[in-house]
């Protein structure tokens, strides 16, 4: 049973251990859920990673608790992209699309001479996806968002990536894609997407009903896995006592 | 000099760097100065904020080279949603760390800089004069040959400044005025104060000095020039106005109106319709 955790701080869980075992880095979340994850990986189980305030400062402890924040370093964006391009840093992004392969698009959508809806442009994907780890985290699964081709490449799949020679495959690392349903990853034989585990009260059926491709799921996958009390505790008392989770993934 | 004076050296079809970072210190003082000119037809290059939004609106861009436009806290920056939507302006659009390398190879009097972004992804497709380089070494590399941003025109905002252009910034985060500057052919500077020389220590470090005069063309004294993007530890962004802005971006009545009572008149015309806006407390 669930024990009263809620789809959000399942999310939360299945952030943090996106960040399981990266050592001294930078963990860069993007969205609320990652946020308060990151915080929660560095409190419990990931104590090397580093953490910024939003802007340029490494900041050690938690801005989220009303106590002192204590600034650690300076990461100004040139410094900021420095790191990406060095590899010391594992960010977990936004995707207004995203397919199969793992190509993400947060620019624009339909046609990119004019298109229907302008979002925010490319920003920092294309070097982020062929420089440090990604993961990405996407607050509603659906089919707008799980599409069979995105309609502009920001960051870069494993097809693509493939295809643009060693120079891009080298340092690309696609993680694990975290939504309010599921973990995915691409630890399939061609690296194209796949349910890891299911959100306890999530069927496999449900997944496959708000991804926009075929999607295979193991008759055996395992469920996201439950926080400890102790980690309740911390999303719940000290790193996000205001529930910025539940407005992000409302149960 | 005055920003008038500055934006005078302006013209037609020149390409303009504008410093600052999404709705974080932008020269706003040096913008509202061109919307006010007769240029148009500008290449802007710009880590976008609502210098780009204010600048597309009066339809003074043709070409835009950046990454993204946003107001920070209002994720997408309307008026270039909607020149967009509407296929108004030509767009390059690059990475971040791409918009950087070719600013710093302009810098460097270099044709380009190598770099992995870009490569794989839908840069390339939507710019298709972008090429790559072989590296010559024995990895054999085939990297992105991110082209200088050159640059007529640099306009940037910082915290304090002297006459000679020297220039200081104060906040957290030097963004990349210093290679705006440095990257144009001349650069114009506005500052919230102009300080004697001597000043500068009392202020911070030696690293505080981000912008050098060599590179600096004229210095403009603008306080309140950043508004409404912030200028730390100066002041924050105004949300409250960043927000109204927003508000009359997206319906042409309320953007005629909004335009009529704020960017209709000078530099202190538009701090008095400010100051009104504050104190009715929106």
């Amino acid at each position: 049973m669930t024990g009263g955790v809620t789809r959000a701080e399942y999310c939360v869980v299945a952030c943090a251990e996106a960040w399981r075992g990266d050592g001294e880095i930078l963990a860069a979340p993007m969205g609320a859920v990652p946020r308060i994850g990151a915080r929660l990986a560095k409190r419990t189980f990931a104590p090397g990673l580093m953490l910024t305030d939003g802007e340029a400062m490494i900041v050690y402890g938690d801005p989220e608790v009303g106590g002192p924040e204590v600034v650690e370093g300076w990461l100004p964006y040139r410094a900021h992209l420095a790191l990406v391009t060095g590899g010391r840093r594992h960010v977990m992004m936004g995707a207004s699309q995203l397919d199969r392969h793992g190509n993400q698009n947060i620019s624009c959508i339909g046609d990119w001479k004019r298109p229907k809806r302008q979002l925010l442009g490319v920003r920092g994907a294309p070097v982020n996806t062929l420089n440090n780890p990604t993961s990405y985290w996407v607050p509603r699964h659906s089919r707008r968002v799980f599409v069979e081709r995105v309609d502009m490449v920001c960051g870069v799949g494993h097809d693509r990536a493939a295809a643009a020679g060693p120079a891009a495959t080298r340092f690309h690392d696609l993680r694990c894609v975290v939504t309010d349903l599921a973990v995915l990853d691409f630890a399939t034989p061609d690296r194209t997407l796949r349910v890891r585990s299911l959100h306890p009260g999530v069927t496999a059926e449900a997944v496959r009903e708000a991804t926009g491709f075929p999607l295979d799921i193991a008759d055996d996958v395992p469920s996201t896995r439950e926080p400890t009390p102790a980690e309740l505790r911390l999303i719940r008392e000290v790193i996000d006592p205001e529930g910025a989770r539940e407005r992000e993934v409302p149960s | 000099m005055t920003a008038e004076e500055a934006v005078g050296r302006i013209r037609s079809g020149m390409t303009v760097g504008i410093g600052g970072w999404g709705s974080r210190r932008k020269p706003m003082a040096l913008v509202r100065a061109l919307l006010r000119s007769e240029v148009t037809d500008l290449t802007v290059v710009s880590f976008g904020g609502p210098d780009v939004g204010l600048l597309t609106a009066a339809g003074k861009v043709r070409k835009l080279v950046t990454a993204f436009a946003t107001l920070d806290s209002i994720p997408l920056e309307p008026h270039f949603r909607a020149a967009r939507e509407r296929g108004d302006i030509e767009l390059t659009e690059l990475d971040e760390s791409m918009m950087m390398w070719g600013l710093t190879a302009a810098v460097h009097r270099l044709p380009f800089l190598p770099v992995r972004a870009g490569l794989g992804s839908d840069v390339m497709t939507v710019n298709p004069g972008l090429r790559t380089v072989t590296s010559p070494y024995e990895d054999g590399e085939e990297l992105m040959a991110v082209p200088a941003l050159r640059l007529d025109v640099a306009l940037v905002h910082l915290n304090r400044a002297d006459a000679q252009g020297n220039g200081q910034y104060l906040g957290p985060d030097p963004y990349f005025d210093d290679l705006f500057c440095e990257a144009a052919a001349e650069a114009y500077l506005c500052c919230e104060r102009v300080v004697a020389t001597a000043e500068f220590a009392d202020a911070g470090g030696p690293q505080t000095l981000l912008v050098k005069r060599h590179a600096v063309t004229g210095v403009i004294e603008t306080p309140g020039g950043a508004h409404f993007t912030s200028c730390v530890p100066d002041y924050g962004r105004d949300e409250a106005f960043q927000s109204a802005y927003a508000k009359a971006a997206a319906d042409p009545e309320a953007w005629r109106e909004f335009t009529r009572r704020f960017l209709s008149g000078d530099e202190e015309r538009y701090r008095a319709a400010v100051a009104a806006f504050g104190r009715e407390g929106i």
